[in-house]
């Protein structure tokens, strides 16, 4: 009965949504107030309906329902009850009942916020969201439908992926899902700019938060994958260049861009049509992403369930593509730029550089991971494309990006004299060639680190010089430290939130640069109390125990190991699953700053005699998620809302 | 002023056009079955081959490190060895994928091996697997048979 009842909900939302989209276009078009207040209801309809069906699907977990194929694919009765409902988000049908869901919710908080604000826009965004939802509903009603029954219903389900038993996959796709969909927000303003011909930048200003906001999550989804990775996959990595983990990447690396560029607009009327490009590639690449790891096209180690969804997302993505484009060549004309750049030394060329290098890299990136399919298409010759490609192609533009992030907020607007250049980045690149010449003398080694750390150094100078004379200005007006620095911070939120991002992006770098350039490995077959070294630490392998929890088998070993100074036990392991035909490692990590000791359990006798580990010392690693902290306080800050200017 | 601008994007559009070109002829890595690999293997050459693990080929040498097994495609089958445990989900009679090169002394080098991790799982394994588990966790513990 549940089962049903959540299908007919599906058909009932799709109804809606493509009933409401049509109101809200006709809204649009009469500018008649009735049917966009129509529409509106619909949205909220689709959305108390889709939380309905979330609601059943998640219950049909906890109960263990196995007469319905998804549940009984993706859990079983030793599953732990936490796992029951984030296992409704461990395959396509649920991952579709999720992503839909949180559209539904960006859709209904839009509509309630800003139905005053922009009346001129909001038929033609309630009209875009609306029907972005229903080609998602679509797909979960006619391609994916989560509540198919399956007969006969058998007695146990067979479980959920093993991998995906761990906190990362409860928080990694609900951040990457709210970043993907919310930058739908800023694309629907960018249809209704273009719909209604007024181009200025009030779509922008509405739809900045938003877009801070999605790009935050898809950081925050991008980053947590990584540390689910590292500590879950056994490979001491957090970045594979693997086709699924690239789709994520690119609509980041355009949204970052668009999140810049959209400052240039703001600030000299330029880059209309730039931006609107931006915003459409960037919700484009949202949908591509999806076509790519759902469809098969591309061989990736994640493996996804494939069908027809594929082909569901691709026509849709062609819809967009060609509507997008159609909408910006009617409003060719009245894009054409306006201002002109004044000079090359100047804080637009410093953004528009930016916007190169990461729309340059984003394009790298594509073609690395369609390059495959082109190959095999065109020439017949079936090739792979791996981390060693991206690196190479990449790391010369993020260190260009990198470098632009010192200069890009201290420059001046339209032309920087050599006074200003002097004034900002004398003490900065003195502080950078000083801190190569260290590092170099410390021993580095690699020269791509030497320069990744001197650059990392120049930009943390030139954010600690703004940030001090700003706070001298405030010290000689009279205020005390402490409230000095935090009225700054929350007076141009908007500026030094983006430098505490910066920040973050700095710490990331750092602990990527060191992770890269310094980590050791060993692997070894330890007999009983044998010791392996490494890196100064000694392991000592002491015994093998074993375990049982609610769906699983555990072996367990246990490592004495030292570094001179202290002592301790470290207990790498292999997670017997029944559903499994091979054991999965469970990883024990020890974190330091400045470096984690990491060991992961391979193969072992079966009387306990005798186990083979891999042994890792990864430096500088936890300054990644440090780095993700950071950054979240800074988009914090950066998403206060705006003060009203003084009338 | 604007021809400045056009001329700095068309370098830097140049510039970015040569690493992809460069990073493509250097990393680009053919993808070969058993059978392509048979067909004519070139010594030193990086591939990356994909098939099915050939039951009855693993072996694996705990105190050396050294693993070997073959892969085939059904019709021809290519030797590999690699230094290092065995990945998980790897296995006889599951597929596999190895990247590194042919060697002169008739086998393929694995420098890298893959296997798939799968978001939903097929068949359901037997219930001699289950006593497999169990009686491995009685052993460790000391228990009797």
């Amino acid at each position: 009965m549940i089962p049903e009842l959540g299908q007919g909900t599906l058909f009932v939302a799709l109804g809606l949504a493509v009933l409401g989209t049509g109101l809200a276009v006709a809204g649009g078009r009469t500018g008649r107030t009735a049917l966009v207040e129509s529409a509106q209801h619909a949205a909220l309809g689709v959305f108390a309906l889709l939380t309905a069906a979330f609601v059943l699907l998640v219950y049909a977990f906890l109960t263990f329902d196995f007469s319905v194929r998804y549940v009984a694919h993706n859990t079983n009765l030793g599953t732990p009850f936490w796992y029951r409902i984030t296992g409704v988000w461990g395959a396509l049908e649920g991952s579709l009942v999720l992503w839909a869901w949180m559209l539904a919710l960006y859709t209904v908080v839009v509509a309630a916020r800003h139905r005053e604000r922009a009346r001129v826009f909001h038929p033609w965004v309630l009209a875009t969201l609306l029907g972005v939802l229903a080609f998602f509903v679509s797909v979960m009603t006619l391609a994916a439908p989560p509540f198919t029954r399956l007969a006969p219903v058998p007695a146990d389900g067979r479980g959920l992926n093993p991998l995906l038993e761990d906190t990362g996959m409860i928080t990694h796709p609900v951040a990457l899902y709210l970043g993907f969909t919310g930058f739908t927000v800023p694309f629907a303003y960018a249809v209704a700019a273009l719909v209604t011909g007024r181009l200025g930048d009030d779509w922008i200003q509405l739809t900045r938060r938003w877009t801070l906001t999605a790009w935050y999550f898809l950081s925050l989804g991008l980053l947590i994958g990584g540390w689910w990775s590292y500590h879950v996959l056994g490979w001491g990595g957090y970045w594979a260049w693997d086709p699924v983990e690239n789709a994520a990447f690119m609509p980041w690396l355009t949204g970052t861009a668009f999140l810049h560029s959209i400052m240039i607009q703001e600030r000299r009327r330029m880059l209309k049509l730039w931006n609107l490009a931006l915003v459409i590639l960037t919700f484009s690449l949202t949908l591509f992403g999806t076509f790519l790891t759902r469809s098969g096209v591309i061989a990736s180690v994640h493996a996804f369930t494939q069908g027809a969804v594929g082909a569901f997302f691709l026509g849709f993505l062609a819809l967009v593509v060609l509507l997008s484009l159609g909408l910006l060549a009617w409003r060719w004309d009245a894009l054409r730029a306006q201002g002109e750049l004044d000079s090359v030394v100047s804080r637009e060329s410093a953004f528009l550089l930016n916007n190169l290098l990461l729309v340059g890299a984003t394009f790298t990136v594509f073609f690395g991971t369609i390059f495959p399919l082109l190959s095999e298409a065109l020439r017949g010759v079936k090739v792979s494309v791996g981390a060693p490609f991206f690196n190479q192609v990449n790391v010369p533009l993020f260190l260009g990006l990198i470098f632009l992030m010192g200069v890009g907020p201290l420059i001046a607007w339209r032309r920087a004299s050599l006074d200003n250049l002097r004034r900002n980045f004398l003490g900065p690149v003195a502080a950078g060639v000083v801190a190569a010449a260290v590092f170099h003398r410390l021993g580095a080694g690699s020269a791509l680190a030497v320069l990744a750390l001197a650059l990392t150094v120049f930009v943390a100078a030139t954010i600690a010089l703004d940030i001090g004379r700003a706070t001298r200005a405030r010290l000689r007006m009279g205020e005390r430290l402490p409230a000095a620095v935090l009225g700054l911070l929350v007076r141009h939120h908007r500026r030094y939130g983006g430098f505490i991002v910066h920040l973050g992006v700095l710490l990331v770098a750092v602990g990527v640069t060191g992770s890269q350039a310094w980590s050791v490995q060993t692997e070894a077959t330890l007999e009983r109390g044998q010791a392996a070294e490494l890196a100064g630490y000694r392991f000592r392998f002491d015994r093998l125990d074993a375990a049982e929890a609610s769906n699983h088998f555990k072996v367990i070993a246990t490592f004495s190991v030292s570094n001179g100074r202290s002592t301790g036990a470290m207990h790498p392991a292999k997670k017997f699953y029944p559903q499994e035909t091979t054991p999965i490692a469970a990883v024990d990590y020890r974190t330091g700053l400045v470096e984690d000791v990491y060991l992961v359990l391979g193969d072992f006798a079966r009387d306990g005699s005798r186990a083979t580990v891999k042994i890792q010392v990864n430096r500088l690693v936890t300054w990644i998620w440090i780095g993700g902290a950071v950054l979240t306080l800074g988009t914090a800050l950066a998403l206060l809302p705006e003060r009203r200017k003084a009338a | 002023m604007k021809k400045k601008f056009v001329v700095g994007g068309l370098v830097i559009l140049g510039a970015l056009g040569y690493l992809v070109y460069a990073g493509l002829t250097q990393s680009a890595v053919y993808f070969v079955t058993p059978s392509e690999l048979a067909a004519g293997p070139v010594p030193g050459k990086a591939y990356r081959l994909g098939g099915l693990v050939a039951p009855g080929t693993l072996e694996w040498h705990p105190r050396t490190l050294d693993l070997r097994f073959a892969l085939t495609d059904g019709k021809s089958t290519v030797p590999v060895r690699h230094r290092g445990t065995p990945p998980d989900l790897f296995a006889e009679g599951r597929g596999a994928v190895v990247e590194g090169a042919w060697t002169a002394e008739g086998y393929f080098r694995a420098q890298q091996i893959f296997a798939k991790h799968s978001e939903e799982y097929q068949a359901p394994p037997s219930e001699a697997h289950r006593a497999g588990y169990e009686e491995l966790l009685r052993t460790l513990r000391g228990e009797p048979r």
